[in-house]
């Protein structure tokens, strides 16, 4: 409780420097934190990617497993995406199922892919209406710094990219690389006394009124968005969040290849 | 613990399946401070399994109904996570974690000097991110070098190392294969310099002088892993200066100091 | 004297480490046993007088009375505030322990939740309840400038032998600056001036050069305002 607790000043000088054009950690308003994604981080996992942006440290994990496809998608496999915001990451986090941070996270991370086509998934099916692969995609936040959502996006999209389909081991003949179309990229900015920040940092967050995360893919299209926080956002503002996400957005897709 | 002796785990010159001599350990990684938000924590590598541990207090203890008024509690929770083992692992407890949360809390208290602290928490958190057999003893291992990274007063460290039997014959630092298809697993955790076992369980079957074997292996294996546990702790603070600098710690400074 | 243990004087020690078996008794971060004594913290071993003591290197501040200490207010009651100073004990703020006369209920129109001051420890009982005053000269609420929070362990390093670091720090960068025991610094000057005097700071807190550190904080501040 005493940590959730933003101190004036601190609110205070995060808007004095604001209207400077300077963050706290001396970054301009359109600038990511450094980056390191290492890929293949966990053998027992089909695909992993434990991914830094700055402070936050973001392990994710893709497991898959054969199983029966949705009796309304019979030709296609599953996806399943979930977060955990483990007590480890942060003094704020609790023991016990997911709350409602947790969910939204999973599920903007799961739109993304999932809207974007990314993964083929019909070239994860085995035998239409009988057997598909069934892809687990879990999310364990490990240090929590501010934008969890770009960091587990980023970390999702890398152990997809990475991801072995362990057909041999399961009978279903010769392995496959994860069938990949495209690759989206989510990018998160906040508001802050009317002044845009992208990547927010923890303390950023805290003083933010509202935040909004878009998924973009390589053309450019828009295939989700999550707006977030109670205050609210002008139209203009939206819009030029989604065309700076853009730009940046093909620069973090670089790190992913 | 299958016990099957069918499964030929150890070949006729006495070397295990993945090139080990009966009474040698897997290769061992340890470091400290490796998260920023945690107030300690420790990372460690035993073989394949990779454990991520974390301590956050001495601090405010929830739930308020668990408050000690004569000393801090410790409350440790073991966990591993979904795509840590071959078939992934739904998240959230199980029997097998809270048996092992137990047993690990158990042991660090003994550890902790707990009356410095009363009414508080001292919360340790095991992540399991990759499992080879052994993940308890990696994990209390990393929980009592995350403690000290985070500057809880304690008596010691506790490394901790599982022995078995496989094949008839007793082995040192079971392997996933061994634990699968060997015939005892004890892990067990102490204290090097006061012999003091502060964690030890076993299952399968040995006899006795098997199980006085396996301790033969054990005690200098965790007098080994020790003196990594304290390694870890020295080169994290390598770049600390210490002597030097003629500024007396122990005098009361002036705090609150106007320009 | 005997050094016999873990290291000579200043080095670091870790829990379990035999510091001394010569007879000194045990001072703090440190215990005894069996007429020896050993660490109890990850520290630095420090013998003074009849004492083996281990400064530690990590870990959260315990107050202690007299303590100067810079609080936020984390709840409000109708007769006290809540503090958090940044130990695991919040401690309570009484209507009786402040400058002003406040009415019952009227607690939040002095100090509200989110409000940053500059407090003393008044008394830390056997169980470790902690309670804090600021009926005394110079404590007041603190508002602008910038909150930090370092190690509690490093603020007599930060402060220096007679004040003379914090002197250095304060006179290239003319910021004024509080420094409370309990590891959190309150700065206020020109924007530039705060980022190189919490920059000299950290430089302090994380003491990576081997040696000559105040020579180095002096270059680093002279290389700043030169070029301003």
């Amino acid at each position: 409780m005493a940590r959730s607790v933003v101190s004036e000043i601190k609110r205070d000088h995060i808007h004095k420097l604001i209207a400077k054009g300077k963050r706290v950690d001396g970054r301009v308003w359109d600038e990511y934190r450094q980056i390191s994604i290492e890929t293949n981080y966990i053998e027992t996992a089909e695909g992993s990617a434990r991914v830094k942006m700055g402070n936050t440290d973001v392990l994710v994990g893709v497991k898959m497993g054969i199983g029966a496809p949705f009796a309304d998608t019979p030709d296609r496999g599953v996806l399943s995406t979930n977060a955990e915001l483990i007590p480890m990451g942060s003094p704020s986090f609790e023991a016990g199922p997911p709350d409602e941070n947790s969910i939204e996270l999973a599920r903007v991370v799961d739109r993304g892919i999932r809207e974007s086509g990314m993964i083929d998934l019909e070239k994860l099916c085995i035998e239409k209406g009988k057997e598909c692969w069934i892809n687990f995609i879990d999310i364990y936040v490990l240090d929590y710094d501010g934008n969890l959502f770009d960091a587990a996006f980023l970390g999702a999209v890398a152990a997809l990219k990475t991801c072995k389909v362990p057909a041999m081991e399961n009978g279903k003949g010769e392995d496959f690389m994860m069938p990949i179309r495209k690759t989206p990229i989510s990018c998160t900015a906040v508001q802050i006394e009317n002044v845009i920040l992208f990547d927010p940092t923890l303390d950023e967050e805290k003083v933010a009124s509202a935040r909004l995360t878009v998924t973009s893919d390589e053309n450019g299209d828009l295939r989700a968005m999550q707006k977030g926080l109670r205050g609210a956002f002008t139209m203009d503002q939206v819009k030029s969040i989604i065309e700076t996400s853009q730009r940046l957005g093909n620069e973090l897709r670089k790190l992913v290849g | 613990m299958s016990g099957n002796t069918g499964v030929k785990l150890i070949d006729d010159n006495g070397i295990r399946i993945d090139g080990r001599k009966v009474d040698e350990l897997r290769p061992i990684k340890i470091e400290a401070g490796v998260l920023k938000s945690a107030d300690g924590s420790a990372y460690v590598e035993i073989g394949k399994n990779k454990v991520l541990a974390a301590v956050y207090g001495p601090r405010e203890c929830h739930p308020r109904h668990m408050q000690n008024p004569a000393k801090a509690i410790v409350q440790c929770k073991y966990n591993m996570i979904a795509f840590s083992v071959g078939d992934r692992k739904r998240p959230g407890p199980d029997r097998r974690s809270v048996e092992i949360s137990k047993i690990i809390s158990e042991a660090l208290e003994y550890v902790v000097f707990t009356e410095s602290f009363p009414r508080t928490s001292v919360d340790v958190y095991i992540e399991v991110l990759q499992a080879n057999a052994g993940t308890r003893c990696a994990g209390l291992t990393a929980a009592s070098v995350a403690l000290a990274d985070a500057g809880i007063p304690m008596k010691d460290l506790v490394p901790a190392i599982a022995v078995g039997k496989v094949n008839d014959q007793v082995v040192l630092d079971l392997n996933k294969e061994e634990d699968n298809y060997g015939q005892a697993d004890v892990p067990i955790a102490m204290i090097p310099r006061t012999g003091e076992i502060l964690l030890l369980q076993m299952d399968g079957h040995l006899t006795v002088p098997e199980f006085n074997k396996a301790m033969e292996y054990a005690v200098p294996a965790l007098e080994q892993i020790y003196q990594m546990q304290k390694d870890a702790l020295r080169r994290r603070y390598a770049t600390t200066e210490t002597a030097e600098e003629s500024v007396d710690e122990q005098s009361a400074p002036e705090p609150s100091q106007e320009a | 004297m005997n050094r016999e243990g873990a290291g000579g004087n200043r080095e670091i020690v870790i829990p379990g480490d035999l510091l001394d078996a010569s007879g000194l008794k045990a001072g703090s971060g440190a215990y005894a046993e069996d007429g020896k004594v050993f660490a109890a913290q990850l520290g630095i071993k420090s013998v003074k007088s009849n004492f083996v003591n281990v400064i530690p290197l990590g870990g959260r501040y315990i107050p202690a009375t007299g303590d100067s200490v810079i609080g936020k207010v984390i709840d409000i009651g109708p007769s006290n505030w809540l503090i958090d100073i940044n130990s695991p004990y919040p401690a309570p703020l009484h209507v009786n322990e402040v400058p002003w006369r406040v009415e019952f209920g009227d607690t939040s129109k002095y100090l509200n939740v989110g409000d940053t001051l500059l407090a003393k420890v008044l008394m830390v009982d056997e169980t470790k309840r902690v309670q804090v005053t600021m009926k005394e000269q110079g404590l007041r609420k603190l508002s602008g400038g910038q909150v930090i929070d370092i190690s509690y362990c490093k603020v007599p390093r930060v402060i220096g032998k007679g004040g003379s670091m914090i002197q250095l720090i304060k006179s290239h960068t003319n910021c004024r600056i509080f420094i409370g025991q309990n590891g959190r610094i309150w700065l206020d000057g020109e924007i530039e001036s705060m980022v190189t005097a919490i920059h000299a700071i950290r430089m302090i807190e994380e003491g990576a050069q081997e040696s000559r550190l105040t020579e180095k904080v002096k270059e680093y501040l002279e290389s700043v305002t030169k070029s301003n």
